[in-house]
């Protein structure tokens, strides 16, 4: 028999109470995102495809390597906001729920860190 | 009587069962997008940090990239951009309250449909050397 009511079981299930503070952060990131992906984008069409001295240079002219590293540090939370939201959605139990979040949050640091690591390295000519 | 079919409920989202509308499947395709773009993101992360790490690095990430499959990854990938980045501005502008009615909603679809075929253009062009 179970001695917890109803409501005992419920209670604290609920709102986690920082959901508007994700609605706006998950907004900030995305207007952000607007001249970030543009300026971003454009350097790196013309770098891929190009030859390895011609590509690093294009990552050595500080403007870009700012640029890509604030794509960087913007697309890690937006990615992690976005693909969380659809890991809420559609995996299905505590122990799923809860690996599947960690890994996201794991992955998106990652592909974060990696990118602000290397456009740094090659602006700093390492 | 709570207990009554606990966990065993449809849950929602159940899309199976509704027939497919332009603003549910653009609304989808966001998600998609989205999620996508984080395999051309990893993609892509290799790729610098390949360029970091050296020409031998460099030259392999390259190959990938220029392949024929690696082509067509970054090609769908940049629609997907076009796309996320369309219906993204789209939703922002939701997010101030405009724009919410039916035949608005339609509307403001096609253009960012037709809007994010002509941004993949233009990409296509500028990797062409055209611009």
């Amino acid at each position: 028999m179970r001695y917890q009511t109803d409501r005992q079981l419920a209670e604290g299930l609920g709102s986690a109470k920082d959901g508007t503070t994700e609605w706006w952060k998950q907004r900030l990131g995305a207007v952000a995102l607007i001249p970030l992906v543009l300026l971003f984008i454009i350097p790196l069409l013309r770098a891929i495809g190009s030859d390895f001295n011609a590509a690093r240079a294009i990552y050595e002219n500080p403007l870009n390597a700012l640029v890509a590293i604030l794509f960087f540090i913007t697309i890690m939370a937006h990615l992690r906001q976005g693909l969380q939201e659809v890991i809420v959605d559609y995996v299905h139990g505590k122990a799923a729920l809860t690996t599947a979040l960690i890994a996201n949050t794991m992955f998106t640091t990652l592909i974060g860190v990696i990118g602000v690591f290397s456009i740094a390295k090659i602006a700093f000519g390492g | 009587m709570a207990d009554v079919n606990r966990g065993n409920r449809p849950l929602s989202p159940h899309l199976s069962i509704y027939r497919p509308l332009w603003t549910m499947v653009l609304s989808i395709t966001h998600r998609i997008t989205g999620v996508g773009m984080a395999l051309s993101l990893t993609m892509i992360t290799g790729w610098f940090l390949a360029l970091a790490a050296g020409e031998r690095y460099f030259d392999v990430a390259n190959a990938v990239m220029t392949s024929v499959v690696g082509s067509l990854i970054l090609i769908i990938s940049l629609w997907a951009i076009s796309f996320h980045f369309c219906n993204g501005i789209r939703h922002l502008f939701w997010d101030t309250g405009k724009g919410l009615d039916l035949g608005t909603a339609y509307r403001s679809g096609l253009v960012v449909m037709a809007g994010s075929v002509v941004l993949t253009v233009v990409g296509i062009l500028v990797v062409a050397g055209v611009f």
